[in-house]
């Protein structure tokens, strides 16, 4: 084994076995049983693996490197593609470490969106994980149904963000857009089918004969372990450790919600299994008390009179016809849909250093124009002050943290990212050790690695 | 315990090795010496009252072109602990210049560093000391810089096929 | 036109109508695309439709190499070995941006698009691409198999 260097295993020169008397198997990093680009060199006698050795980077992408780049906000699509089953607390992650950094708040209705849109990124993450391992261990229509549940909550994200994966809808100080007309019930409808399917999930998986010879007691990983591979989220819940960011230090509004924490404790796959299956039932409560609580009346308030064309609006400007124009609603395109002025003020911090001003003032007057200029500029834009700052929220695969040092120029210094599943992938081989090669694939799906956080 | 406790208790144990001390937007955070950095570590972990059983996070900042920071030691490595029974944090850093990119290894203390290390070793090229295991984790062998490095250019490629464009 | 030309055109456009709904896919799942990928190939959108529904985990098995995600420099080589082990007829579909130029990962870890690497037949841009546009590219790679002089 030592003499071939691993180009030869990336290029497929060499022999393809070791010699010793146990068989060197490389799975992955192109696995057909594998949703993820990882590879395992593992070591077997006869069927059992007795050592193994986790080799990650195949989707290093230089986020770290890329968000040095431009300004703050511009790093917010980069880190849309970290976990990308649930970019959407991703998104907020970072803008609440930067906030921190910052040291502004953020308005009470946008603390709510957050959480309810979190939560509903947090469900597409375990539908997506949990339908994905299925398949592996040959369970296609627990992939279908939870695909089809995962569609009804995208078109959910869709209506919100405009877009259905990468969704760039976070921003330091707010969220692009408030809410759209009619989410509420659209939300309701969602959760309805989605509830549907994960009851149909239960029958179908829950007490399975065949489901269960695989994940029980399979892949377990003790207490002490977990711990000190640092692992959080559903792994470490399933040893019976109820550590939940959202409880411990709660951040957005999930002090003013009700929810409990699933715990399991067998530390299997299984469990793992159990615990985001009772997690989405928990994300939707969370989701709907978020939206029932949330403050700011009305979505999308009316305004007196006829809205004008941007360019219209701008042309008036021009000509100093300025008198009252700040009170002329402007007829957004679709894309900016609930960005126009009330919606603005309820889901973004006031501060003018930091949140680009709504876009009837940026077209109708020149302190607005400048506002926005001023913010968009090279070399202006936000500008925290000296300093670090380590923001930590509950990922879909456990504690994601955002560390951010800020040179008080407007890019940020260094951007680093925990990523919530890097510690399991980690202690994969703890895992697997001992265990049968088919019992890898059920394992490493309930580890529920996300390539683009992995690897970054 | 709050922020400043954990800092004060920490000055009490380690007195002048305790070289800087902070606690921006809330966060508690410690400069330790490198000679000190394991016991410190080990104290965080094993005291009682302050059990900081979890190794949340390991990274490293490059201040190579930080204002007022460019004469000093070029890195930091930065550890951030979190305790499950306690619910506090504390951030431990130590310096390191560029010719003696090096600290000791806190896989001991806990398994994941073990990973965590690579990773530092792979992107900014400083050394861990007693590492069992001194790959690179994310990049390939062949890869020759450090690239989070702030001397390293965003595009500088080195592909393992296809043209180097 | 002699007579043989006419067999042999017509005999080309039978086999491109067959080879065109029986697209066995192997696609090679990188990164954040693979999501919508997934969407495509599931219920909603179903690909089955056009007779691509049905994905072979098997490079030997495929004729379409669907490159779904960023291919960084540390997975270029296992890219091309991949498509090496593929037979004749084959074709490639650079599936989101990343695939078609790199994307905006214009940094040291990404391959500035994979046709430095391997010959691509049909690019479906998107960050990631929506579902309807992945068909739209599925649909001209079939119009390309139909019309394109058939080795067999």
């Amino acid at each position: 084994m030592a003499e071939r260097t691993r180009r030869q295993i990336l290029l497929g020169e060499g022999s393809g076995t070791g010699s010793g008397g146990n068989l060197q198997v490389g799975v992955g990093p192109a696995h057909p049983a594998m949703h993820g680009i990882i590879r395992i060199e593992a070591e077997l006698d006869g069927e059992t693996i007795v050592g193994a050795d986790v080799e990650i980077g195949y989707l290093h992408r230089a986020f770290e490197k890329d968000c040095e780049v431009g300004g703050y906000n511009n790093a917010i699509p980069y880190t849309d593609r970290l976990n990308y089953v649930s970019p959407l607390i991703n998104n907020f992650a970072y803008a609440s470490a930067v906030e921190k950094l910052l040291g502004i708040e953020v308005t009470e209705r946008c603390k709510f969106i957050r959480t309810a849109m979190a939560e509903i990124s947090r469900i597409c993450d375990h539908l997506t994980c949990v339908g994905a391992s299925a398949m592996e261990l040959g369970a296609f229509t627990v992939f279908l149904y939870m695909i089809k549940a995962r569609e009804f909550l995208w078109e959910l994200v869709e209506d919100v963000t405009g877009a259905r994966l990468t969704i760039s809808y976070g921003r330091v100080g707010g969220v692009k857009a408030d809410l759209p007309d009619g989410f509420a019930a659209k939300m309701t409808n969602a959760f309805k089918e989605t509830r549907e399917v994960l009851d149909e999930v239960h029958r179908l998986l829950t007490g399975n004969r065949i489901f269960m010879d695989r994940m029980v007691g399979v892949g377990v990983l003790s207490r002490e372990e977990t711990i000190g591979y640092a692992i959080t989220g559903p792994l470490l819940r399933a040893v019976g450790v109820g550590y939940d960011v959202r409880r411990a230090q709660p951040h957005w509004a999930y002090d003013r919600v009700e929810f409990e924490i699933p715990i399991q404790k067998d530390g299997d796959n299984y469990s793992r299994y159990l615990v985001r299956m009772a997690e989405m039932e928990q994300s939707m409560r969370i989701a709907e008390q978020a939206l029932a609580l949330m403050p700011g009346g009305p979505v999308n308030v009316d305004f007196e009179g006829r809205p004008i064309d941007p360019a219209a609006y701008v042309d008036q400007g021009k000509q100093g016809k300025t008198e009252g124009l700040l009170l002329v609603p402007i007829r957004l395109s679709p894309n900016l849909q609930g960005q126009n002025r009330g919606a603005w003020d309820r889901v973004n911090a006031h501060d003018k250093r930091v949140v680009l001003p709504p876009k009837e003032t940026t077209y109708g007057s020149i302190e607005g124009l400048m506002n926005h200029f001023m913010l968009i500029m090279e070399g202006y834009g936000i500008q925290p002050p000296l300093g670090e700052a380590y923001f930590a929220s509950e990922g879909a695969n456990g504690e994601l943290g955002f560390y951010v040092v800020s040179d008080g120029s407007d890019r940020p210094y260094r951007v680093r990212c925990r990523p919530p599943c890097l510690p399991p992938m980690a202690a994969l081989h703890r895992m697997i050790e001992g265990e049968m090669v088919a019992d890898l694939i059920p394992t490493f799906g309930s580890v529920n690695m996300i390539g683009g956080e992995l690897d970054r | 315990m709050q922020g400043g406790q954990i800092v004060q208790r920490l000055r009490d144990r380690f007195g002048g090795a305790v070289l800087e001390t902070h606690e921006h937007r809330g966060d508690a955070t410690l400069v330790v010496e490198r000679a000190m950095l394991i016991d410190t570590l080990a104290f965080c972990r094993d005291e009682a009252a302050l059990a900081f059983d979890v190794l949340m996070d390991l990274t490293a900042v490059d201040y190579l072109k930080y204002p007022g920071r460019e004469d000093g030691p070029r890195f930091e490595v930065v550890y951030h602990l979190y305790s499950l029974g306690h619910n506090h944090r504390v951030r431990v850093k130590t310096r390191v210049d560029e010719d003696d990119a090096q600290v000791p290894t806190a896989v001991d203390l806990w398994p994941i560093a073990n990973w965590f290390e690579r990773e530092v070793w792979d992107m900014f090229g400083v050394r861990f000391a007693g590492h069992p295991d001194p790959r690179r984790l994310l990049m390939y062998e062949e890869f020759v810089g450090h690239p989070l490095r702030k001397d390293y250019p965003i595009n500088r490629r080195q592909p393992l096929i296809g043209p180097s464009a | 036109m002699g007579v043989g030309s006419f067999f042999t055109s017509k005999l080309d456009e039978a086999i491109g109508w067959a080879r065109k709904y029986s697209i066995f896919q192997y696609p090679f799942v990188t990164a954040c695309c693979g999501m919508e990928y997934m969407a495509t190939a599931c219920s909603h959108y179903d690909i089955d439709r056009f007779g691509a529904g049905l994905p072979r985990f098997s490079p030997r098995q495929a004729d379409v190499l669907f490159v779904v995600g960023t291919i960084s420099h540390k997975m270029a080589p296992v890219l091309k070995r991949v498509y090496d082990q593929m037979t004749e007829p084959k074709w490639v579909v650079a599936f989101g941006v990343c695939t078609c130029t790199g994307g905006f990962y214009d940094n040291y870890a990404t391959v500035q698009g994979i046709d430095t690497i391997i010959p691509v037949d049909i690019y479906i841009p998107g960050c990631p691409p929506r579902p309807e546009s992945v068909i739209d590219g599925l649909m001209k790679l079939q119009d390309r198999i139909a019309t394109q002089t058939q080795r067999y």
